[in-house]
């Protein structure tokens, strides 16, 4: 009789699928449907909403096209360039403004106002200044993502756990060690998240002025298939930026340690 | 002797500090420009600049093309505050859509909507609404996420005390969760209203339509140098004077602690 006793488990039938997970594949059918729907319908003129097969075939058609993947490298090593000069330059400006209260409370508010404003307007004087080569969007690279690592530097450097400092200067450590040894590993998770913002808008920064002015890049491509009015290309390369650019951040979000981070 | 520690606590020093540095560096340019080591027809002297500030204003209708970029963004922003945080509010009612479309639109916010402006200009022309829509959708995610955050963040307190006197599903919104979400909230317009006025600036740049953004390319184009640096200056300007307005209003919204 001591079976009657315990309790047991009632056989509930799992789900094929959790909740969650029905209603993202419903949303993605509504949209897809509604968007194939559309397509169909001619309400609008032609191509300026393609149909799914157009623009899957046009995603295909991209990623089997060297051409393609040329310009994603021009892309690529300008934003890499211009994230290397800007993150490098606004990481030492950071340091210089953290370890400094005056200096801080001087030149911080600068960056902290100019930091949100529109970077794009400066592009006529970088193509004065470097050109309508590569140069002109590298330094947009390197104007958009110098401010949001600087901040995140800066601020980075006030985290810093003071006992960890005072250890470095009874050690006599000189400025280059306090930099290597102490500031840089404390300040890791902060830079890191400067570097991930700075990643997105250097690509923004980049990408934008090759839409305004160039012959090669991604952004190119992009003002390019607008002007040929091949709106399935257009769609399929704004799909493929937004994987790729979605996926860099979250790439620099794990390398950094940032998923821990939230999850601890 | 008084140590740099000591001088940065003075309220005055360090803003004398900063602007000092700025006026200096200035003085640097003109200087390195009149004695030719910069060439003046790629960087125009700090007083040409400043000259050509008074024509800017006044051959350039500068204070029309403010107003055309201020409606777009404020219509772009009117459309992010309604849309945002009805979104908001119908995620912190559906629980699951919530936990199906959070993570979602956080990637969204982090995506480069701004790129997308060559379709836009497809779909809705050369105008002011393309410039809107641009605005729209850079602005959104940050309305949505905030005002979810906020609503989610309520003091369990607050809300006792709205069951306690036996609230309404809509009384307990107007009169608890909605007060007390309201400073989260404008933190997320206020980041919303950056992010729309940065792309409403930009896209009139790059379409060469509206208002500030075109005036920029249109004296670049007239290679007008010293204007094209006068009217960078001014829209620096104005962006720096709405961060700071939108930042004093957030922080007369927030709770004291």
């Amino acid at each position: 009789m001591a079976e009657a006793g315990r309790l047991k488990q009632t056989d509930v039938p799992k789900a094929w699928v959790d909740p969650v997970t029905q209603v993202r594949i419903a949303i993605i059918l509504t949209i897809l449907v509604g968007w194939e729907l559309l397509a169909q319908s001619g309400l609008l003129y032609r191509d300026v909403v393609p149909s799914l097969g157009k623009i899957s075939l046009a995603i295909v058609k991209l990623l089997s096209d060297p051409d393609y993947y040329w310009n994603l490298g021009v892309t690529a090593g300008e934003i890499g360039v211009g994230l290397a000069i800007g993150g490098l330059s606004g990481l030492l400006a950071g340091i210089v403004l953290g370890a400094n209260r005056l200096l801080r409370r001087a030149f911080e508010p600068y960056l902290y106002y100019l930091g949100p404003t529109p970077k794009i307007i400066f592009f006529p004087i970088m193509i004065m200044w470097f050109g309508v080569g590569p140069g002109s969007k590298i330094a947009m690279g390197v104007i958009s993502c110098f401010f949001p690592v600087a901040l995140s530097a800066a601020a980075g450097m006030q985290q810093i756990d003071k006992v960890l400092i005072r250890v470095g200067k009874s050690f006599r450590a000189n400025a280059w060690q306090m930099a290597m040894k102490i500031y840089l590993p404390a300040m890791r998770h902060p830079i890191i998240n400067g570097v991930r913002l700075g990643l997105g808008v250097a690509l923004i920064g980049t990408l934008l002025a090759e839409t305004k002015l160039s012959n090669r890049g991604i952004g190119f491509l992009i003002i390019q298939a607008y002007s040929l009015f091949d709106m399935p290309r257009m769609y399929a390369m704004l799909i493929v930026l937004f994987v790729l650019a979605i996926g860099a951040n979250a790439v620099v979000g794990r390398l950094g340690g940032l998923h821990n981070i939230q999850r601890n | 002797m008084t140590s740099a520690a000591a001088l940065g606590r003075r309220p005055f020093v360090p803003a004398l500090l900063g602007f000092g540095s700025l006026l200096i560096f200035i003085l640097v340019v003109e200087i390195l420009i009149r004695v030719g080591v910069i060439n003046r027809y790629i960087v125009p002297m700090p007083s040409q600049i400043a000259m050509s500030f008074g024509r800017v204003i006044s051959e350039e209708d500068i204070f029309g093309r403010f107003r055309l970029t201020f409606f777009e963004a404020l219509s772009a922003g009117a459309l992010i505050a309604v849309v945002g945080i009805s979104i908001g509010i119908l995620l912190y009612r559906v629980n699951l859509l919530r936990l199906a479309c959070e993570t979602w639109i956080a990637a969204l916010a982090s995506a480069p909507s701004v790129l997308m402006y060559p379709l836009f200009l497809v779909i809705f022309g050369r105008s002011a609404l393309t410039i809107i829509m641009m605005g729209f959708v850079a602005g959104l995610p940050p309305v949505i996420l905030k005002t979810l955050e906020g609503l989610s963040g309520t003091r369990r307190v607050l809300i006792n005390v709205g069951r306690s006197f036996k609230l309404g599903p809509t009384q307990m919104f107007v009169k608890i969760l909605f007060p007390a979400a309201l400073p989260t909230i404008f933190v997320g317009l206020r980041l919303g209203l950056i992010f729309t006025l940065i792309n409403v600036v930009g896209v009139e740049f790059l379409i060469n339509f509206g208002g500030l953004g075109q005036l920029i390319n249109d004296l670049a184009e007239r290679y007008d140098l010293p204007g094209t640096y006068a009217a960078i200056c001014f829209v620096i300007l104005v962006s720096v004077f709405f961060f700071i307005i939108t930042e004093r209003v957030e922080r007369w919204l927030r709770p004291v602690d």
